[in-house]
């Protein structure tokens, strides 16, 4: 680990604004990830701001009737809101799937939007990988990635993103809110939000240097059935193969969103129109375009088996 | 002690300790974290530095240049370590590629360099600052693709096995394969080195105290008296600290070069291609049969690699003696591969073995119309199956197959695949039998009695989280008549005598016959100094009688204490009669219709092992060896990078192992056995006993749940969607 300095912001704009006046500064939040790099020299800030001390850690009713949940929510406290169970049971479903109990206790809403990949060559400083060290080339392609992405993926990097949360935040048509250096706020849809790789898997998110995450809004409730089904080869405390995250309504229809398949939670609403005509025809158009390797094409048809076993539990 | 003649009645029959599911008497000292593991003995020697370790980025070549300036002048840095500077080092016994590599590379992450620093910290920063060049060299990283260049040595061959296979009316031709698979132990290598002009003491964590101090002695050239080790406690090995190991050495490099104590503890990745491993294996299984299901011809073939010098994973091992057959062959061989160096893993041979050989017999008994219990029960053997004139010492395998299918409830499994549903579960039953040798080494031990009536035993045996201490306790309160409070067990100390260590569940049986013999020796002194005739002085409730004359045991001892000190010793008994231990595994899987995603439902093992000691211990070593099993039938595999020559699953969350919620129901039956052929406590070994076996139950079982036959271990989803039907 690099040595760094440290300061505990006063406000969400301070805090942008600090972070964009220095150099190789990044926010800290539960650190559950940001550590875990830093001693492995993946990430090397000069510079950490902690966010933990600036109120971020309320869930809110909006005006609209849907909820405003704050950065700095525990994932914990999260997956637990009364509100969050009643109306939006995919994103609890979607969190106590990840991590740990006690991970989850530290982890926040805006860290685990963030988390950084899972490929296994990321953590390795000896092997090329375009996505820590930009140019350096990807280890990855040719080599082990039985658990990465098949849709979506460049020549640079094939990598996925890891999240679950953020698989039913994108189903559920989340929006990111930021307060930008200037002391301005924005909201970015969940759509736009994570990146896919191209030439610069390095930069994973729209947000622009410096700019601080001070809460997810969730549109309200759109009701239906919430199943976030995560597959792995343990039964806990893995990251997903493929995990289907779907809201089906009583007449069949619905949103579907994937995780363990793509750089970025993975939606394509056109496919949508399908679900009543079932899993082939979704997972057709879902996945249409999919370049998968040798060793993680069986991604493709677990996803439409999952699929299916989603909507008949839906319909059940 | 010398043991060659089997045993007849002695103290331990008694059964008064012995025997009995006691809890460990280490328990609190694990349960309240007091217990001090090698990384955290602060206070054994002052002014320790921190070691960190640096490993080669390539798996093959030279070093071309190295630039320390920078980390040296790193805030405080005091010493870094490397071949250059490292004086002359020689390889020990136990070690294949040398422990501070450079400027040759013989696998990733070899260690190249330590850097000693005040902190761990800046010791870890200031190894990042190391710049480091290297010329590669082509290195064999693929087992598959260089096998067939190596050519066959160490078979065995009975009658005419190529005969009796070609003329077999049933037979089956089938190869398998078992990953690469790392020990992943909790606790990683880790050593505190101090120096004391030329005298050397390292607090480490290793399961066999005398090999590891021997090679240190031969590596740094330094005379084996003047070495101490000690290993109290180690959180957990399973063979990955059967051997010295970089931490330490380089651990007393440092702390010459520093002139201080240092301590060094290997980073997480540093456990996958630092350390050994269990290599891959590639088998071919034969065996053909009379229609009646007599095996008339057995053959298993092992491919596996190693790095030059090296040495075969065994797994043919248990084809030579777990089934009759007149016609037999097994063969191993080893092919030359630049990864990390593998050995000894959670029951080496056997393991990787039964996970081919129990498939096979599965498949064999299917193609018979046999059921699997019945063909394993028609194809027993009491003899050595090679040299028939050689019996069994004790062969419980069609009972433990029996009292298993009771307990199981085998009869309600359905023989045909795919049948059984249970909602979105495919629910399947599998068997497969058990078998390890039980191992026999010498063994010593030095037992004080003091004028309180405490017995103290010292030996250099390990307690790798097995409960030694606690069977040990055991054996020294029942054959000196003491309760288990008086006694008191110190254990992991190279100052203390040469015992069996820990590994190739030789552990219990040897070292608590070297406790034995030690504790036979004090009885005879204790019986002479109070006065008493040897033959019928008897040893209770802390008291020594004989007829109506009873002295306080504790009388013996002046002041100085009584001291014995012996060890137990073989003679040709395990040439005479083969000593194996057996099981039964039983498995219920559930595998999900839709994503083939395997759920362990209940395991049982029925193990018949000789005396179980301390049914508790041996319990919890079963238990855990099951769920060894489980992680190596489901999910464990070290990912090879073929082109860099790497483990590239190096951390805990890409190289999986059981958690919890894989673990539903477990249980465990040992039947009653005792085997005076073994040792005077006529136990054996059982920990590894309960791995054995295991991945190929849940292999069967998921055969029987969907009719997808895998070969390849792990069996992992991917595997089974093409043949699960329409969810
Ligand atoms: C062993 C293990 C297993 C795991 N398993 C899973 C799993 O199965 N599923 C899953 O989804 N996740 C899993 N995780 C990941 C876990 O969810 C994340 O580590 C966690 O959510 C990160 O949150 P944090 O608050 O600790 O983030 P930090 O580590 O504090 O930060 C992560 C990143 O977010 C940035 N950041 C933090 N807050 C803000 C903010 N307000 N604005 C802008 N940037 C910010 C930081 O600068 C950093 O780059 C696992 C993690 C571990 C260690
Ligand atoms: S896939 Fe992406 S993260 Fe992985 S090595 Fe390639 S560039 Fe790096």
């Amino acid at each position: 680990m690099r040595s760094f300095t440290y300061e505990r912001a006063g406000s969400p704009a301070a805090a942008a604004a600090a972070a964009a006046r220095t150099e190789g500064a990044r926010f800290i939040a539960g650190g559950t990830n940001l550590l875990d790099l830093m001693k492995l020299e993946i990430e090397t800030p000069t510079h950490l701001i902690d966010v933990n001390g600036l109120a971020l850690d309320k869930i809110e009713t909006t005006t609209e009737g849907g909820l405003r949940i704050g950065a700095l929510v525990r994932n914990t406290d999260l997956a637990a809101d009364e509100r969050v169970r009643r109306d939006y049971g995919l994103l609890s479903r979607a969190l106590l799937a990840g991590a740990s109990g006690q991970l989850r206790n530290k982890a926040t809403t805006a860290g685990n939007l963030l988390q950084r990949t899972r490929c296994p060559y990321f953590y390795d400083t000896n092997q090329p990988c375009n996505k820590r060290q930009p140019g350096s080339g990807c280890a990855a392609i040719g080599g082990f990635t039985r658990p990465l992405a098949v849709i979506g993926t460049s020549d640079a990097c094939i990598a996925t993103h890891p999240s679950d949360m953020a698989v039913a935040m994108r189903a559920l048509d989340a929006t990111v809110e930021t307060v930008r250096p200037d002391g301005t706020a924005r909201g970015i849809p969940i759509a736009e939000f994570h990146r896919l790789p191209g030439d610069t898997p390095d930069i994973e998110t729209t947000l622009a240097p410096g700019e601080l995450i001070t809460a997810v809004t969730l549109p309200k409730p759109v009701g239906g059935k919430h199943i976030y089904r995560k597959v792995r080869d343990r039964a806990s405390y893995a990251f997903a193969l493929v995990s289907v995250a779907a809201i089906v309504q009583p007449d069949g229809t619905g949103r579907v969103a994937l995780g363990g398949v793509a750089h970025r939670p993975w939606r394509v609403e056109a496919a949508e129109t399908e679900m009543p005509r079932g899993a082939k025809a979704v997972a057709e158009r879902l996945l249409a375009g999919a370049k998968p390797t040798d060793e993680n094409a069986f991604k493709l048809p677990l996803v439409e088996r999952t699929l299916g076993a989603v909507l008949a539990e839906a319909k059940g | 002690m010398r043991f060659d003649t089997p045993a007849t009645t002695n103290p331990i029959d008694q059964l008064r300790v012995v025997g009995k599911p006691v809890d460990r008497i280490d328990g609190q000292l694990k349960t309240t974290g007091t217990a001090p593991y090698a990384y955290e003995r602060h206070d054994v020697v002052a002014n320790q530095a921190y070691g960190y370790v640096v490993g080669s980025a390539i798996a093959k070549g030279r070093i071309t240049s190295i630039d320390l300036s920078t980390a040296r002048r790193a805030p405080g840095v005091l010493a870094i370590v490397t071949a250059d500077n490292a004086g002359r080092l020689e390889k020990g016994r136990f070690n294949t590629a040398r422990l501070l590599g450079g400027p040759d590379i013989e696998h990733y992450d070899q260690a190249i360099a330590l850097v000693v620093a005040e902190t761990f910290e800046q010791a870890r920063a200031a190894a990042q600052l190391i710049r480091v060049d290297y010329v590669r060299a082509e290195g064999a990283f693929d087992l598959a693709d260089i096998k067939d260049s190596h050519g066959g040595d160490d078979n065995s061959a009975v009658g005419d096995f190529a005969g009796a296979f070609v003329a077999a009316p049933v037979k089956i031709d089938g190869t398998y394969s078992t990953p690469d698979h790392s020990h992943a132990m909790m606790e990683p290598h880790a050593s505190i080195a101090a120096w004391d002009g030329d005298r050397l003491t390292v607090w480490t964590s290793n399961q066999m105290i005398n090999w590891t101090k021997g090679d240190l002695a031969t590596t740094l050239g330094v005379a084996s008296e003047n070495i101490r080790l000690i290993s109290p406690f180690i959180g957990g090995g399973f063979g990955g600290k059967l051997f010295l190991r970089c931490d330490t050495v380089l651990a007393a490099l440092g702390a010459r070069a520093a002139g201080r104590p240092v301590k060094v503890a290997l980073p997480r990745p540093f456990m996958f291609n630092n350390t050994t491993h269990r290599p891959a294996t590639i088998q071919r299984i034969r065996i053909g049969a009379a229609r009646d299901g007599k095996i008339t011809a057995i053959g298993h073939e092992a491919w596996s690699g190693d790095l030059p010098g090296g040495g075969p994973e065994n797994a043919v091992q248990q084809t030579r003696l777990l089934y009759a057959g007149a016609n037999r062959m097994t063969a191993m061989r080893l092919a030359v591969l630049d990864l990390p160096e593998g050995n000894a893993m959670r029951a080496p041979g056997e393991a990787p073995g039964l996970m081919a050989l129990e498939i096979a017999m599965d498949e064999m008994a299917e193609k018979l119309g046999l059921d699997p219990i019945e063909f394993r029960v028609l194809n027993d053997t009491q003899v050595d199956p090679e040299n028939p004139a050689r019996p069994f010492s004790q062969r419980q395998l069609v009972e433990c197959l029996r009292t298993g299918a009771d307990r199981f409830g085998w009869d309600k499994r359905n023989g045909q695949p795919g049948r059984l549903r249970d909602g979105r579960w495919l629910v399947g039953m599998g068997v497969a039998a058990g078998f390890r040798n039980n191992l026999l080494t010498a063994s010593g031990a030095r037992v004080r009695l003091d004028s309180s009536g405490v017995v103290t035993v010292e030996t250099d045996m390990t307690d790798i989280g097995t409960g030694s201490y606690t069977i040990i306790a055991q054996t020294a309160a029942e054959m000196m008549g003491v309760p288990l409070d008086k006694v008191a067990v110190r254990l992991g100390d190279s100052a203390f005598p040469v015992s069996a260590g820990s590994g190739g569940q030789w552990g219990a049986n040897n070292s608590t016959a070297g406790v034995y013999a030690a504790c036979v020796k004090l009885r005879e002194a204790v019986v002479q100094k109070l006065g008493f005739n040897s033959a019928d002085a008897v040893f209770a409730d802390s008291l020594v009688s004989s007829g109506n004359r009873g002295v306080p045991l504790a009388e013996a001892a002046l002041a100085s204490g009584l001291v014995a000190e012996d060890a137990i010793e073989y003679g040709d008994l395990a040439r005479r009669y083969q000593q194996s231990t057996f099981a039964a595994h039983f498995v219920e899987v559930g595998v999900d219709v839709a994503t083939g995603e395997t759920r362990i439902r209940r395991m049982l093992a029925v193990c018949a092992a000789g005396r179980i000691l301390n049914p508790k211990t041996a319990r919890s070593q079963v238990i855990g060896a099951m769920t060894m099993g489980v992680g190596a039938a489901l999910m464990e595999e070290l990912a090879v990078d073929k082109r860099a020559g790497f483990f590239v699953n190096h951390d805990l969350a890409g190289y999986e192992v059981p958690v919890h919620a894989d673990i539903p129901h477990q249980e465990v039956v040992f039947l009653d056995e005792t085997d005076p052929i073994s040792s005077p406590m006529k136990a054996k070994g059982v920990g590894e006993l309960g791995l054995c076996g295991v991945g190929a139950a849940i292999a069967n079982a998921i055969y029987n749940a969907t009719g997808v036959r895998v070969r390849d271990y792990p069996v992992t989803l991917d595997k089974l969607l093409a043949g699960l039907p329409e969810a």
